[in-house]
């Protein structure tokens, strides 16, 4: 399956990922509605902490409106028309990695397009296929 | 049948209209005697001081009914609503629904807390609460249609009223397309609940994966037998497009941050606290047996070897794993579990195979243990029936072990029960017998009047000692207990005995805090706790929540915190979560929340007084309640209360008979428990009859005139 790879000790701080995500997405770079966030690193092993969804898909399960599913390429994603709003799959995700804004309704989560990998500057993402 | 071919008696429009700040500022009301509907306003004063769910309920039903009204005259009402935090998706058990009626078995106001998703739909469709009155000449069905704005009352079609059949009818016959199943909730009772007294009403949600219904039980005080007595067959509500602000909240973010920690709480937590999300609350069983307080025998002990047969391992294993079994959307704790592909092995749905909600814990201690019966078939046999007779599992479990003593007391021999062996431990005949109390018939006729009815019964024509049957009949104010033996501790035998509508633990829970940890040593304690904690559960029903939440999920810190029990972080997202739904500026701690609460429960006391009832010797509990009754009950725990005779009563038990013994320790327990009551009624400002003062009734602002005249009459 599809997923975006990360590869943090190359991560420069720049947030040119968390500024292409969310204009691709919300149509404005804003931090804040990115599905990929860019984190100081508080263990010491690098600079910088790259937090983005693995499509791990505990989510799917945790959902009571089945609005989460696996797409046949693996990434995991949310039909906005069935979420009911709850947050249970932000709460439950494992890594942290679905996020809320308050201007939506609907929580958002990285889909491994790969927009973020095609503009950063340092190669610390690549969309990559995994078992 | 499809709907078009359904008899319409009567056709209401009205606009859909917008929910704000968790409310939709009118009630329904339908009537079915005459078919009038009609949309009722809610006042600002509605929401300040009634709040909403149950707060609501009363408040409609006092205007509904007068001091005569009998549970079985048209103007009863049923009023059901949610609240207005009812229907969030972000905060874990935010989908319930209040139900209040005049009881069958107590003949004052009954109030049952139940999930699945009509209440929040409901008021998605429009209304904060429907109120139903009447009695209809024959069997109609309600239906709320909240996309088209339009409600219905039809003749309902032939076919069982019987709940697991039913309901599944009520989404094939409301939903005109697969997609729109999720949308539908019906409300129904059963058979059972059209000839016995303990009659439940099953609330209905559809379930995309199990690609069928599950019901929550309004389990207490017979209100659907009040539901059936009204020939309502089923009440039906349709709603599609819940969202994460359905409720249109004031401030959605103070909502969300409070929401999404707890479910991370409960992610974190659950696997190593209660297990909620593997077994409900059946979990409870086996630290009930172990702390002497799972009701084995009518309450005779606390706990049994055979316990284990009937735990919450046994269960996590029936259980189908892995589903978000919440009652609604984001209860991520997620407690309602079912038994998948049980196939009944008696009566009349023998062979086929079913979903059995459940069981959960009253369940399980109810028609198990405190009956004598450990096996989980005849448990999950009872469940089922129960449930779609639409009759209430705690009322039944608790009146066949007091049925189950007097036979093997010999009040009840084979003849009078006709030919039902009902000794303690025969599966077979507990089920039987609940099969009789459905048809109406044979002893189950007399067994499904309830516990209060049957001593009446018992003395009058089978010469039964009344004091026997007084002291060991687990019913007060006409309800049975629920089901946590009280007998050490005092502080929970106020919790049973003062509750409003009779013993449900839902006002109080205090066998850990006073027996266990020894929180509560003097009367003092025990009465603030019994003013806290009632007032402070009765908060969650004022606003369409669920109390598990609360404490059945705990911040890893919490017992660093001053007040455990209290669990005080919790208390305060309840008051972010109120405040961002509401907007009201008024609240800003748990103690405001509390005082809205008391409000509502100051109400109730006074509406039971209204009816008769309401003052101290309506607070009476049996004795098996507060201590041993029998020789055998005492010997079996003879140490203990020993050891108290001699260090509480200043009684020595040296040489002494277990009469005697028996004796020296009741008169110790009643005057306890007399203390107690006075202790309990200062602290919450009333009289020494148990009536709220005039000041009372003031500073809660619930000094309407027909209020304090009913409070004048008993001052
Ligand atoms: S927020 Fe939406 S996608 Fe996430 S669990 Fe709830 S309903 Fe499903
Ligand atoms: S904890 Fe259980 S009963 Fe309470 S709302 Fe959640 S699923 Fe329903």
């Amino acid at each position: 399956m599809k997923i975006l790879k990360t590869y943090p000790d190359r991560c420069i701080g720049c947030l040119v990922c968390e500024a292409v995500c969310s204009e691709t997405y919300f149509q404005k770079p804003d931090a804040a509605k990115s599905a990929i966030r860019i984190l100081e690193d508080d263990t010491g092993a690098a600079d910088y902490r790259i937090l983005v969804c693995q499509q791990l898909g505990d989510c799917i399960a945790v959902c009571p409106a089945m609005a989460i599913r696996r797409l046949k390429s693996g990434v995991v994603t949310i039909n906005k028309k069935k979420c009911v709003g709850c947050y249970a799959c932000v709460g439950f995700c494992p890594i942290q990695a679905m996020f809320t804004h308050p201007d939506e309704i609907v929580p958002f989560k990285c889909i491994a397009c790969g927009k973020c990998a095609e503009q950063c500057p340092t190669e610390a993402l690549e969309i990559v296929e995994v078992e | 049948m499809n709907r078009a071919e359904l008899k319409v008696l009567a056709e209401f429009d009205y606009e859909l209209g917008q929910v704000e700040k968790g409310y939709t500022g009118r009630t329904l009301y339908v009537n079915v005697s005459d078919n009038t509907i009609e949309s009722r306003p809610v006042t600002p004063e509605m929401k300040e001081i009634f709040v909403g769910g149950k707060g609501f309920g009363l408040w409609r039903l006092w205007h509904g009914v007068t001091s005569d009204t009998k549970w079985n005259d048209p103007e009863n009402e049923i009023v059901i609503s949610s609240g207005p935090l009812g229907g969030t998706t972000t905060y874990p058990g935010s989908g319930k629904s209040l139900v209040v009626s005049i009881s069958p078995t107590t003949h004052s106001v009954m109030d049952s807390n139940v999930g699945g998703h009509f209440g929040p739909l409901l008021k998605f469709a429009g209304w904060d609460a429907i109120e139903l009155q009447g009695k209809a000449q024959n069997d109609v069905i309600v239906y709320v249609d909240g996309m088209q704005g339009k409600v219905f009352i039809y003749e309902a079609p032939e076919g069982t009223a019987d709940t697991h059949e039913l309901a599944e009818r009520m989404v094939e016959l409301f939903a005109d397309s697969e997609a729109e199943k999720v949308g539908i909730s019906s409300v129904t009772a059963g058979s059972g609940a059209e000839h016995a007294l303990i009659g439940c009403l099953n609330f209905s949600l559809y379930d995309e994966r199990r690609q069928g219904i599950r019901v929550k039980q309004a389990g207490r005080g017979g209100i659907g037998t009040v539901f059936r007595d009204k020939k309502i067959k089923a009440l039906v509500v349709k709603y599609l497009g819940v969202k994460g602000n359905s409720n249109h909240p004031a401030d959605k973010s103070r909502i969300d941050r409070v929401g999404i920690k707890m479910h991370k709480e409960i992610h974190d937590n659950d696997p190593v606290q209660c297990r909620m999300r593997h077994r409900g609350t059946s979990y409870l069983v086996q630290i009930m047996s172990d702390y002497d307080l799972l009701p084995t025998h009518n309450f005779k002990y606390g706990g049994h070897p055979e316990a284990r047969r009937i735990n919450g391992d046994v269960w996590e294993a029936r259980f189908r794993q892995g589903l978000p079994d919440g009652c609604w959307y984001g209860c991520t704790l997620s407690c309602s579990h079912t038994v998948e592909g049980y196939t009944v092995r008696t009566g009349p749905y023998k062979g086929r195979v079913v979903r059995v909600d459940g069981p959960e814990y009253e369940t399980i201690a109810g028609v198990g243990s405190n009956c004598g019966i450990f096996d989980p078939e005849t448990i999950l046999e009872i469940n089922f029936y129960c449930d779609t007779y639409g009759l209430d599992t705690i009322s039944f479990g608790t009146l066949t072990a007091f049925v189950m003593e007097c036979y093997e007391a010999g009040i009840l021999d084979q003849e009078k029960t006709g030919g039902l062996d009902l000794r303690f431990g025969n599966g077979d005949a507990a089920i039987e017998l609940l099969h009789q109390i459905a048809r109406g018939e044979g002893f189950g006729r007399i067994a499904g009047q309830g516990i209060r009815r049957m001593k009446q019964i018992f003395v009058e024509e089978y010469g039964a000692d009344p004091q026997f049957l007084q002291d060991i009949g687990m019913e007060a104010k006409g309800l049975e207990y629920s089901e946590y033996v009280s007998k050490e501790s005092l502080a929970q035998q106020g919790g049973y005995g003062l509750a409003n509508k009779g013993p449900q633990h839902d006002e109080a829970w205090l066998i850990f805090m006073d027996m266990v940890n020894n929180q509560l040593p003097t009367f003092a304690d025990k009465a603030e706790a019994l003013h806290y904690f009632p007032m402070w559960r009765t908060w969650f029903g004022l606003c369409g929540l669920c109390k598990l939440p609360w404490n059945d999920i705990i911040p890893e810190d919490n017992a660093l915190t001053e007040e455990p029990a209290k669990v005080p972080e919790h208390v305060q997202n309840y008051v972010e979560y109120f405040v961002g739904v509401t907007g009201r500026q008024d609240v800003k701690r748990g103690e405001d929340l509390v005082r809205m609460s008391e409000a509502v429960y100051n109400f109730q006391r006074v509406f039971n007084l209204r009816l008769g009832f309401g003052t101290r010797q309506h607070d009476a509990i049996p004795y098996r309640s507060m201590g041993p009754v029998t020789a055998e009950e005492y010997e079996s725990r003879a140490e203990r209360y020993d050891q108290q005779l001699r260090e509480l009563v200043g009684f020595d038990p040296t040489g002494k008979s277990t009469a005697e013994k028996l004796a020296a320790l009741r008169e110790y327990r009643q005057a306890q428990y007399e203390r107690l009551m006075d202790a309990v009624y200062e602290r919450r400002g009333w009289t020494a009859n148990g009536v709220p003062t005039l000041e009372t009734l003031r500073r809660l602002r619930i000094d309407f005139p027909e209020v304090v005249a009913v409070v004048q009459q008993h001052l």
